[in-house]
């Protein structure tokens, strides 16, 4: 019995998780802006959209922060995986395990509060960060993102055979040469995971880029929120295709290298 | 054929005056509570092929990567050359080892992965790369240089793992279970193989396994090992006709023993009582009188007959079991206390009335092959 | 020698560093704050200590926590989102455990291209997935269209702003993060246990229920928390689809921080919301050592 549930189910589950996603694509095109009524098809939302000077602004703010902090955060991230799956002897791992897994479940409104409020303090007590912005961004992205990369590459670590390691050791190199000549290359796909989710979740984040922006530093989930809190605007479904588009194409391109590595 | 002292020849162990290459002093290695080595002592000398033999968690796997510097010793000392090596780090050892399962660079060629050792030492790339030429010809493998470790069959992949190994001329080469992952018409080739090569190149290697016939083939000396403990080293020979404990006689080749009790201990005759019937061994000095002890009787050493047989030992039974192998039958037979005996005996050329079940038989052996186990 | 030890020391002072500073650090300020009184000021709250008519005062008082305890907003609000956590983790469950399992049981390579449309939704943005409920839930959009012109119904559904609309936009938006653990979790599962179960007569309803739902409680548990503990205090989904009595502890956290401007009262709510979390977070954690993957 459960061979016929489950399939139904399943099929039931993906139309759930995709039907909206098409209806953003389908109402990008409606030349009419209400929902109900079908104006016929048009781009003169996806004009609209390159026209937007304050969207498009946002929209490279919010993409030179995602390089900026998911490099960063899978340095730091990679960082902590090593320590927490290869290092002996380290004292307080169950303590600094617990650490990491803090941002990954943590309300977004804490992180952002909480990280406010520190900044505020800092430049109250030190003088820096000056004003909040870019770098108060940066920093509470690197923060949060970093947790996800250490999940990614840790999973990644463990499931590696450490006897490889263990040869180059025997063979001569330094710990410090394993890393570069041997474990570096065979984590590289996690490395590039962890990137793309650090990129993905930076690039997404609206509720701590709220607390922590200043003036000037307005990212595109920012101005995209301002907008929808009016209610439906089709210049935001043409984003949204765009959006799925890229992602759609990315993901693709990564399944087809993959299988070709096979 | 080889420049080098053939340990397998000179014998060195059996001097007392003879300098050990590795010395392993009170090695003593505990994980928690549990001890995984347990106070081991033992000397290996140089050109040896030594073998670690045990059953899994008997220690031995643990005690290799004590040497190779993998593990540090919770107590004890470990020499090599005469320097202390106890607390030294893998990568500044002049030991080199063999992974169980290879190990290779996936992402490195065959030519790169054995080349790694050498070009850590700061060897010159184009020096190293003759000597990469030059070893993979020794283990038959040139026109394999640029392939990469997944295009390899797994008798190859070992062949890498080895070259790799032995081409930084280590003082020391270790081997865990080398032949495990290969069949058994490849492993009889490759025993033979490392056994050359090492000949050849005068390396001292000490390999563990858990294949006695390995260890039998392979070794200048074994060492047995069980929970933690060495319980016997000795050449091939000597482990195999004089176990020192009914362990290793178990564990080396199949054996039948008899539990019994000392009837007379003399100079020339020494008679052990069993449930079967009394058994003559050969004299042993250190005996008391009904001391409890176990007799050990190897299969091929036992003659089998529809008649009565003529040796010092003869007992009756039945036949309950025979497996043909071919070149040898194997015959499981039943005495009249109820004690199995397993019996291997030659098949001959054109042997028409083969002994089969459930015939009576006459069995036999000779004192000598009669060995006495006092633990 | 040293230098190898300075550099293993480096890996781990340097994360581990910043996520004392950045993330650990900030808690403690938030706490400091929560027990400080509202200022015209700037920054807008009392400091801890300072020189009054020369004599050191410190400022510690709990009136932020009275305030709280004694306005049913808050209350209200924390009970609403654990109760809308609960249910959302359950209805999550009921729509993922099947679709994780499916994928778990299929053969290659349908279950890659299953796993790839699964995750595919998370790496869009999840503001912009909320956003596209909008356009379906609201009285004049897509869903009440196609029900009128179906003739299933005959007045709009109202859907939109109220509770219903947040169970769906959460659900909506959560479900990868509860099918992927749930599946690493049912993939492992080892098909012949199943076998000898029904070998051994059980039926399959009752080997699923006897055999593989115990095996996958692991992943089950590690999919919830990573649902209900972060719902507990979501913004962004009651606050486009949720309505004014759409009560959410974040919702409030928020609009006191930005409307009110009173930074002491949202920094004690932030501190009770941690406290809530703590026993969920010890199950997730309990969950992970037992070998639940994230």
């Amino acid at each position: 019995m459960k061979l016929r549930f489950t399939p139904i189910m399943a099929l039931l589950g993906f139309l759930f998780l995709y039907g909206p996603i098409v209806s953003l694509v389908v109402y990008s095109f409606n030349k009419s802006k209400l929902v109900t009524v079908w104006g016929g098809w048009s781009t003169k939302w996806y004009a609209e959209l390159f026209a937007n000077e304050q969207i498009i602004s946002a929209a490279l703010l919010s993409l030179k922060i995602g390089v900026i902090a998911a490099s960063v955060a899978t340095v730091l991230g990679t960082m902590m995986a090593m320590v927490l799956v290869r290092f002996k002897r380290v004292r307080g791992k169950s303590l600094m395990s617990g650490m990491i897994t803090g941002p990954l479940v943590m309300p977004d409104v804490i992180i952002g509060l909480s990280l406010l409020l520190l900044f505020v303090a800092m430049e109250a007590l030190l003088g820096w960060p000056s004003g909040r912005g870019l770098t108060t961004i940066l920093i509470a992205h690197i923060t949060f993102c970093m947790a996800f990369v250490t999940v990614v590459v840790q999973s990644r670590l463990s499931d590696m055979d450490d006897a490889i390691e263990e040869a180059a050791l025997d063979l001569g190199a330094s710990p410090t040469r394993v890393f570069f000549d041997i474990t570096l290359p065979m984590i590289t796909p996690a490395l590039i995971s962890g990137w793309l989710l650090a990129f993905t979740l930076s690039l997404d984040d609206l509720v701590i880029s709220s607390f922590v922006s200043g003036p000037g530093a307005t990212t595109l989930p920012m101005v995209i929120f301002s907008k929808v809190r009016l209610g439906v605007s089709p210049d935001i479904n043409a984003l949204a295709s765009l959006i799925v588009l890229v992602v759609s194409i990315g993901i693709i391109v990564s399944a087809l290298l993959m299988r070709k590595k096979r | 054929m080889s420049e080098h002292i053939l340990a397998a020849e000179t014998k060195p162990w059996r001097e007392a005056a003879a300098k050990p290459f590795v010395r392993v002093k009170n090695i003593t290695k505990k994980f928690g509570d549990l001890a995984a080595v347990d106070d081991v002592s033992l000397d290996i000398y140089q050109g040896e092929l030594f073998c670690l033999l045990g059953g899994s968690g008997c220690g031995k796997s643990t005690l290799l990567r004590m040497l190779a510097g993998f593990e540090t010793p919770t107590s004890g000392s470990i020499e090599i050359d005469g320097q202390d090596m106890t607390g030294v780090a893998a990568n500044l050892r002049p030991t080199n080892m063999m992974f169980q399962n290879y190990a290779l660079f996936p992402h490195m060629n065959v030519e790169k992965n054995v080349a790694y050792g050498l070009l850590r030492e700061g060897v010159p790339k184009g020096e190293a790369m003759q000597r990469v030429a030059k070893m993979l010809d020794l283990v038959k493998l040139d026109g394999f240089a640029s392939r990469k470790p997944h295009q390899l069959s797994g008798g190859q992949q070992q062949r890498v793992a080895l070259a790799r190994a032995l081409i930084k001329q280590p003082k020391l080469l270790l081997l865990d279970e080398p032949l495990g992952a290969l069949d058994k018409k490849l492993r009889e080739e490759t025993q033979f193989e490392l056994i050359r090569i090492q000949e050849d190149l005068g390396v001292t290697f000490i390999v563990v396994t858990h294949d006695q016939e390995e260890a039998m083939t392979l070794s200048t000396r074994i060492g047995v090992m069980d929970a933690g403990k060495i319980v016997q080293i000795g050449e091939p020979r000597q482990i195999y006709e004089t176990p020192d404990s009914k362990y290793v006689a178990d564990f080396i080749g199949s054996v039948n023993i008899f539990d019994g009790e000392v009837d007379v201990a003399a100079p020339d005759l020494m008679r052990i009582n069993t449930a079967e019937g009394p058994v003559v061994c050969e004299p042993l000095a250190g005996l008391t009188a009904r001391q409890k002890l176990h007799v050990a009787v190897r299969p091929e050493r036992i003659k089998l007959s529809r008649q009565p047989v003529e040796a010092a030992n003869t007992m009756r039974g039945m036949v309950q079991e025979v497996a043909y192998m071919g070149n040898l039958s194997v015959y499981r037979v039943q005495l009249a206390g109820g004690q199995f005996v397993r019996v291997t005996a030659a098949n001959g050329l054109h042997d028409e009335n083969p002994i089969s079940w459930d015939e009576e038989v006459y069995i036999g052996w000779s004192a000598a092959a009669s060995t006495v186990l006092t633990q | 020698m040293s230098g190898k030890n300075f550099r293993r020391r480096f890996v781990i002072a340097v994360p581990n560093l910043w996520l004392i500073l950045f993330f650990m650090i900030p808690f403690l300020v938030v706490l400091k704050i929560s027990l400080s009184e509202p200022r015209i000021a700037i920054p807008p709250y009392s400091p801890l200590w300072e020189w009054v008519n020369g004599n050191l005062k410190f400022n510690i008082n709990f009136e932020n926590y009275s305030y709280m305890w004694e306005d049913s907003l808050y209350i209200n609000a924390y009970i609403s989102s654990i109760k809308i956590a609960l249910i959302s983790t359950l209805l999550a469950l009921l729509i993922g455990y099947p679709m994780a399992y499916y994928i778990a049981r299929s053969p290659e390579p349908r279950r890659s291209i299953l796993l790839l449309l699964v995750v595919l939704p998370f790496w869009t943005s999840f503001l912009l997935r909320v956003y596209a409920w909008i356009g379906i839930l609201k009285t004049n959009g897509i869903l009440n269209a196609v029900l009128l012109w179906a003739g299933i119904i005959d007045e709009p559904l109202i859907i939109m702003q109220t509770d219903v609309a947040v169970y769906i936009g959460i659900v909506y938006t959560y479900l990868p993060f509860l099918i992927l653990p749930l599946y690493a979790n049912l993939v492992k599962l080892d098909d012949t246990l199943l076998e000898a179960s029904r070998d051994l007569g059980a039926s399959r309803i009752s080997s699923f229920f006897r055999i593989t739902l115990p095996l996958s409680m692991p992943g089950i548990i590690a999919g919830s928390m990573l649902v209900f503990i972060p719902v507990i205090g979501e913004f962004v989904i009651p606050t486009l689809l949720g309505g004014p009595d759409t009560l959410m502890i974040g919702k409030v956290l928020w609009g006191e921080y930005f409307s009110n401007r009173d930074w002491p009262v949202a920094s004690a709510v932030a501190i009770v919301m941690l406290i809530i979390m703590i026993i969920p977070i010890m199950v997730l954690r309990s969950a992970q050592n037992k070998g639940a993957e994230i």
